[in-house]
């Protein structure tokens, strides 16, 4: 490892301070995969723009800090965690404060026979051979740096497991809080969902802030979504402006599941959202929607890709972008469609609206069909604000700053409108209300 | 109300009103009735205020006031609307609180208090009924999803709410089947009052046979070439536009 970078080398090093503190370090199967992970973090290294999936994404900021994983830290109130509480339902709250789980702070609640919502941490100690079993079973494959950095460092997260035709009520919010209590730290969470066959919950991740300090958060979500059973799954990124957010999302669903991603990216200096869904058997379903805000100097950074592997899967695809300022966004949409994949329906689109003159988005679909007998297509835009809507406003009386303000809103309400749960709706459209340029007039109108 | 003295506009380096003179009073109902292409769209817009029409002489004087000194939104409230011949869909934007910001943009500049929900859902209750509109459309995004002829009826209601001193219906018999067009004519006669007047600019006569107006204006290249009673749209309507040429060209 002697020709790696220093960035790269700093990493390697931290592996070697921690490993043995790093939960679950006595199981070997677990130990085994963080060596092999960071060993292929030393080979990998941090990708460059050379990389086509990293073309416009300079990871340099990343790269230059010298983050040390976040130690635990108690310092947190429930007053001040509150706050991020869906208020308007009930739900099962898990609690991580700087990336490790805060039992405290955390009310998972009364659940259904044979579900489990724990801490990873705690389900490593408690559970060791049910955790073998699950990651055995999962996908493996450390696809970038950041992927197999996670994997080598993950020491905490939230394990929910549904077990067949087991159905959660209640939202399952978790939610991760950043104290900026440390300098330049470095979580890497770990979401594992595992969902039986005929199994439905909707599961939420928050990620916030407490103030705007620099950290680097770099987590990764894998579901494994059994055949018939249906998740619902919301990401609400509303981290401090000055923090580094990469995550990746990775879902493998069996025959005729559904799989739905609400995806929304409203924080963060520099946030790259990798989703990947495996669609394994037929007939199953997939939506993914999204919507990122960004002004100032903000880079938000969305990948999808979606694979079509079996007959008669269905996915429907749909981002939003709003940029201003000298923000800059990235959409790459990819779909595969497999031989033997008949009868695919597969729709794409991205929509963004640049607010200034400085504000730049680089926008792709890629698609790749290899199956007959298949429906796709897709669809971006690029545009400011259309001057005939602005122009009917007007014409009814309202202002030019309302008016503007208020197609804003328009256009990124319809990704909201998409949310099934009320209260994560009503949060989401106050988080967008408060991003909104002439936001008091709008708000005026809306409410 | 309003008068208009020798105006001239430019689109895009092309003349389309070329000294075009017009009064209308209170209570009366004008229709200016012309061939495609020669103006009566770019008159309407101009009078809403829209961006991109340069006025290079002439004036148009609304109660007293310089209209072309105000904007679109100022205009509105006091007292214009325009009744879009394609009204525009504004996803995400719903009908109801755009109604409600719309009514209350106006009663805040005639100095009357704001409407709050109640009130507001029982006075577009009651409109909607006269037009016979669902009240489904309240929940939805304004004109996203309408029918051709739910758009202008949308475009009525939306007048018969906020209740404009001066309307100009551009085009808005366009495409209205015949229950429709009687719908749009009673919720525009509803409106017709002395304090008001309407502009009904059309290229055809059937809606004057529900909207009988008090004069008749024939535009042609930029310009009013003839004026009279409701008659002239009888006229018009079996002669075609070419008589009226020709009449205009012999003089």
């Amino acid at each position: 490892m002697s020709d790696v970078s220093p960035s790269v080398r700093h990493y390697v090093d931290q592996f070697e301070r921690v490993a043995g503190s790093l939960p679950g370090s006595d199981l070997p199967w677990l130990r085994a995969r963080r060596e092999s992970a960071i060993e292929r973090f030393s080979e990998l290294g941090f990708p460059t723009r050379r990389n086509e999936a990293w073309k416009y994404t300079r990871l340099a900021p990343i790269e230059k800090r010298a983050f040390v994983p976040a130690a635990a830290t108690s310092e947190v109130s429930s007053a001040e965690v509150e706050r991020f509480y869906l208020s308007e339902t009930d739900c099962h709250h898990l609690v991580f404060v700087d990336g490790h789980y805060s039992a405290p702070l955390s009310s998972p609640g009364e659940l259904p026979a044979g579900v489990l919502i724990e801490d990873l941490s705690g389900a490593l100690e408690r559970t060791p051979e049910l955790l073998a079993e699950i990651f055995a079973d999962g996908d493996s494959e450390n696809r970038h740096a950041f992927s197999a950095l996670n994997s080598a460092f993950m020491h905490d997260g939230a394990l929910v497991k549904l077990p067949k035709d087991g159905v959660v009520s209640y939202p399952i919010h978790l939610i991760f809080v950043a104290t900026g209590k440390q300098d330049d730290f470095v979580t890497n969470p770990r979401v594992v969902i595992h969902a039986d066959r005929g199994s439905r919950a909707a599961i939420v991740e928050s990620y916030v802030s407490l103030n705007d300090a620099v950290y680097f958060n770099n987590m990764r979500t894998d579901v494994t979504v059994g055949a018939s059973a249906c998740i619902e799954h919301y990401k609400l990124q509303r981290e401090s402006r000055k923090a580094f957010h990469i995550s990746e999302l990775r879902v493998h669903q069996a025959a005729a599941s559904a799989f739905h991603s609400h995806s929304f990216s409203f924080g963060g200096a520099l946030v790259r959202n990798d989703i990947r869904v495996g669609l394994d058997a037929e007939d199953a379903t997939c939506t993914l929607n999204g919507l990122f805000l960004a002004d100032g100097r903000q880079h938000v950074d969305y990948h999808t890709y979606i694979d079509h592997r079996q007959p008669r899967c269905v996915s429907q695809e749909l981002y939003k972008g709003i940029l201003s300022g000298r923000a800059r966004g990235v959409f790459n949409g990819a779909v595969y469609v497999h031989p033997g994949a008949i009868k695919t329906d597969a729709h794409q689109s991205n929509n963004n609206l640049l607010l200034s003159r400085d504000a730049e988005i680089d926008t792709k679909p890629q698609l790749e069909i290899y199956a007959d007998d298949v429906k796709c297509s897709h669809g971006a835009t690029i545009g400011q604000l259309d001057e005939n809507m602005l122009f009917y406003l007007r014409s009814r009386g309202i202002q030019e700053q309302s008016a503007r303000g208020l197609l804003v809103y328009g256009f990124a309400r319809d990704i909201i409108d998409r949310i099934e749960v009320n209260a994560i709706r009503n949060r989401l459209a106050e988080s967008l209300l408060r991003w909104l340029p002439h936001a008091d007039q709008v708000r005026k109108i809306v409410q | 109300m309003l008068s208009i003295k020798n105006l001239h506009v430019t689109v895009d380096g092309k003349e389309i009103i070329r000294g075009l003179n017009l009064e209308v009073k209170a209570g009366e109902v004008h229709a200016i009735m012309g061939p495609n292409g020669s103006g009566k769209s770019t008159l309407a817009h101009v009078l809403a205020g829209r961006d991109g029409y340069e006025v290079t002489s002439g004036e148009v004087s609304y109660e007293g006031e310089n209209l072309l000194e105000h904007s679109a939104d100022e205009r509105a409230c006091s007292g214009v609307f325009l009744a879009f011949q394609y009204p525009v869909e504004i996803p995400g934007v719903n009908n109801t609180y755009f109604l409600k910001a719309a009514l209350n943009a106006v009663r805040r500049h005639r100095g009357e208090p704001e409407l709050d929900a109640m009130d507001f859902l029982s006075l577009v209750k009651e409109r909607l009924k006269v037009l016979h509109m669902d009240e489904s459309l309240l929940q939805r995004a304004v004109n996203v999803g309408f029918s051709g002829g739910e758009k202008k009826r949308n475009e009525i209601f939306q007048m018969a709410i906020m209740e404009p001193k001066l309307a100009i219906l551009d085009e808005t018999d366009s495409g209205l089947d015949i229950d429709a067009l009687k719908d749009v004519a009673d919720g525009v006669n509803a409106l017709r009052g002395d304090d008001r007047a309407i502009i009904i600019v059309t290229h055809y006569q059937r809606l004057l046979n529900y909207i009988v107006p008090d004069q008749v204006h024939v535009l042609d290249s930029g310009r009013i070439v003839k004026s009279g009673n409701h008659e002239l749209a009888l006229q018009l309507e079996e002669q075609g536009y070419l008589w009226v040429r020709q009449e205009t060209a012999s003089a």
